[in-house]
């Protein structure tokens, strides 16, 4: 049982972790500055008969700096954040170069679209593969998700990729894989009873392994 | 004027001949109805419990019979093995029962009913009759919601966010009528909401005793007045999104339905539009009643009231422009994405002033560690936690990961229950002798507040670690996935923790019951406490007051030099105290 992150298997995995571990530094001192405080407070000023507390209303200054150092730490980390996010889902991050494959969810399965030896999706040379992503390492892929039914999630942890399908609307989400290995996609949006087990195998391949891969669907799906 | 002896309580002395039904069931005494909603809420509590921890012998033991569950039908858990089908009602039930039938209407039902009249010296809510009418719309609310666990097909099956389609249509989700009594029970809910936060502000702006001033109330008053304007704004919503989905269920509109011209991502602006307020329904009451608790038990004015305040409001405000942040994820625009982010990382800001105030409370004061000061230093110590977790998800970058995992699942709980309960726990210790004349028990009190803050981490804190490995929410089995087999050692620990932590409240309810019977006498302000509720005899009569009180001062003047004691009650006169002008508003 790994007690951190799953392992980073994608370019922006190292982005998102460095930012949770940011975070996780400042929120760690921000809890350890008022546990510590409630603690040595408790023991500090317990009650003793015939004593009263100290009688005062508050100090503007004090409420100054507690109001302005959490505000711009806060701002800062808004900044921060929003540069990576624009990176990783604005609208136009997605590279021009990237390689598409289709998923479309239903309950409670995956079908994996791939296009083929031209390289576009919605040609006569696509083929679906039922639960089974494969994906090359060093390249952009382009998922693009879409629903039959209800709104599931495409959530495959060692990508650190998240994004809803949803039905009516076609939605783009892209990275860039870089450990070859087999992974899990799972669905991480309640879509009925069979939630818990729509579930896809992950591959991810090296480029030699992964057109042979290519290679060898396109000649069983002429051969069927 | 009898001088300083000035706040001897002046009560009611004809005699009380209503009905037994007029006086216990179709009470409009403010008193009784927050009684009522005190009862009603805590069964609701132990159901909401009942269903978590079968969710938690699901997640700890997948697919092993559960101890007693043989007592479950066949379409539920056959030998006692809970089905899939049945797992999500439960996580859909249990959501539902502890947001909007439990926690909700304990903090505002319980506590605004209660407390308000009494705290700003009023004879009742300015709408008696309507705030009856609340209580029984939020009853059969919660009436048909239980009802929904006993039909055909069971429960709701959608989660208590109810994302449509799935909670739209049957064949998507295998529900049956439990679904569209869900929609009706919200809708009788939300009603209640509307009628009683009505009631509260009306109650707030017009009905203070003279010298009750805006900045002399009690911040458990300021921030239920706050949560009643969420309320009243926020529960309409809801009750409309209930009422389209109750349409697009029985009348086949197709609101949500993009086949035939409709949009799903309309259901959870809907809902989060409501449903982030509602959050903030869900804590500002804690943080009044903490704040009231805090001073009293620091034997300290309250540090910095007015920051106190002016937080509440910017919660008030802040609160309608982040529900967003429920959406990264789900194709919503990511230049909204990056909106939502940054009204998120503000509104943490209020909830930081409100700790270190606390904090800056319990500096040099004189600690008094009754069972309710023990819960709101809890009360603390866990809403920092559920608050610096939320930090996490706000960051747009970081919530692609964790979002709808374990983490989550964590950072809610820290807030609802490490935050909202724990206030309560402390608030119905507070006001219990006031509520019923009895005490609660002192030692066993201090065993509960000690056996659940332990079980409380156990169970809430290995949650971020799940979170963090990937572990979806509402999964009916981890062990699907090769990825969370290796948690499964966790999830058991969890579930053990989490049994040990519902077994803990049953020393509260035990404590809560059999005090009612057997409690020590509460003497008159049994906490030496500022507010007026303490100088009325425990429990006050119908109607409170004969004559208003007067207010001379803040409720938060403990260790006041003027006087010996170490507080100063709002009602009591000094010689040095001038008479406030009259009534805010005359024929009060």
């Amino acid at each position: 049982m790994s007690w951190w992150l799953p392992l980073q298997g994608s370019t922006f995995a190292p982005q998102i972790d460095g930012l949770f571990i940011a975070i996780l530094i400042i929120t760690g001192l921000a809890f350890v500055i008022v546990e510590a405080g409630l603690i040595w407070f408790v023991i500090k000023y317990r009650g003793r008969p015939g004593r009263k507390g100290h009688y005062t209303h508050g100090s503007a200054k004090a409420e100054v700096i507690w109001t302005a150092i959490p505000a711009v730490t806060v701002v800062a980390l808004g900044l921060v954040s929003n540069h990576y996010w624009k990176e990783i889902k604005g609208r136009d991050s997605i590279p021009a170069d990237a390689y598409p494959i289709g998923i479309h969810a239903k309950q409670f399965e995956w079908q994996v679209t791939y296009p083929g030896p031209d390289g576009q999706l919605g040609t006569a040379d696509d083929f679906t593969v039922r639960n089974q992503l494969h994906v090359p390492v060093g390249r952009n892929i382009v998922v693009v998700l879409t629903s039959e039914d209800v709104v599931h999630s495409f959530w495959v942890p060692v990508l650190r990729v998240k994004q809803d399908a949803v039905p009516g609307m076609t939605i783009r989400a892209w990275f860039q894989a870089t450990v070859p290995g087999e992974y899990e996609l799972g669905c991480a949006e309640l879509c009925g009873m069979g939630h818990y087990r729509m579930r896809a195998r992950v591959f991810i391949h090296t480029p030699a392994e992964f057109t042979a891969w290519m290679q060898q669907q396109i000649q069983g799906g002429a051969t069927s | 004027m009898s001088g300083i002896a000035a706040a001897a309580p002046a009560v009611h002395a004809h005699h009380d001949d209503r009905s037994f039904i007029r006086k216990y069931i179709f009470s409009t005494d403010h008193k009784i109805i927050g009684i009522q909603f005190l009862f009603v809420s805590l069964f609701f509590l132990f159901l909401g419990g009942l269903l978590a921890m079968q969710i938690r012998w699901q997640l700890g033991y997948p697919g092993r019979p559960m101890p007693g569950g043989g007592i479950l039908p066949e379409t539920m858990a056959p030998g006692g093995v809970i089905l899939p089908e049945y797992y999500i009602q439960l996580v859909t039930m249990h959501g539902t029962f502890m947001v909007f039938f439990a926690i909700m209407p304990l903090l505002v039902g319980v506590f605004a009913n209660y407390l308000i009249p009494l705290k700003i010296g009023a004879h009742d809510m300015a709408f008696p009759r309507i705030n009856m009418w609340s209580f029984w719309s939020a009853f059969t609310g919660g009436l048909v919601m239980f009802a929904s666990l006993f039909v055909p097909e069971g429960a709701a099956r959608a989660g208590w966010t109810m994302y449509a389609p799935l909670s739209a249509r049957h064949d998507l989700s295998g529900a049956g009528l439990g679904q569209e009594l869900w929609s009706i029970s919200i809708v009788l809910l939300g009603l209640s909401s509307i009628l009683g936060s009505l009631n509260y502000i009306t109650t707030i702006i017009n009905n203070r005793t003279p010298g009750m001033t805006w900045f002399r109330l009690p911040l458990s008053v300021w921030a239920l007045f706050i949560t009643a304007i969420l309320g009243l704004l926020a529960l309409p919503v809801l009750s409309g999104a209930a009422i389209m989905l109750l349409f697009e269920q029985i009348l086949g509109t197709h609101f949500f339905d993009p086949a035939a011209g409709g949009q799903v991502l309309l259901w959870q602006h809907l809902f989060w539009f409501f449903g982030h307020p509602e959050v903030y329904i869900l804590i500002l009451p804690a943080m009044g009643m903490v704040s009231d608790i805090v001073a009293n038990g620091s034997r300290k004015p309250i540090f910095g009231y007015h920051s106190m305040v002016f937080a509440l409001v910017g919660i008030g405000f802040l609160g309608w422009v982040v529900w967003g942040h429920h959406m990264f994820m789900s194709g919503m625009n990511p230049t909204l994405g990056s909106t939502f982010m940054v009204t998120t990382m503000i509104i943490s800001v209020p909830s930081a002033i409100k700790v270190f105030n606390w904090m800056g409370t319990m500096w040099r004061g004189n600690l008094r560690f009754h069972v309710p000061m023990l819960n709101a230093i809890g009360f603390v110590a866990m809403f920092v936690i559920g608050g610096l977790s939320g930090v996490f998800m706000a960051a747009t970058p970081v919530d692609m990961p964790i979002h709808d995992t374990y983490f989550i699942v964590a950072h809610i709980h820290y807030v609802l229950f490490g935050g909202s309960l724990f206030a309560l726990f402390g608030a119905i210790t507070f006001w219990y002798p006031n509520m019923f004349g009895k005490m609660m028990n002192e030692r066993w009190g201090k065993i509960h507040f000690w056996l659940t803050m332990l079980f409380f981490n156990l169970t809430f804190f290995p949650m971020h670690i799940l979170g963090m490995g990937g572990h979806m929410r509402r999964i009916y089995d981890p062990t699907q996935y090769n990825f969370l087999k290796p948690y499964q050692p966790m999830n058991t620990f969890i579930t053990i923790a989490a049994f040990a932590l519902f077994a803990s409240q049953l020393i509260f309810a035990l404590n809560f019951i059999l005090s009612l019977r057997w409690g020590k006498k509460a003497p008159l302000n049994p906490w030496e406490d500022n507010g007026l509720e303490w100088t009325l005899p425990t429990p006050p009569p119908h109607g409170n007051w004969d004559r208003p009180p007067t207010v001379y001062r803040g409720p938060y003047e403990y260790s006041a030099p003027q006087v010996a004691e170490d507080y100063l009650p709002q009602a009591k006169k000094l010689p040095t105290d001038r008479e406030p002008a009259a009534a805010p508003v005359a024929g009060h």
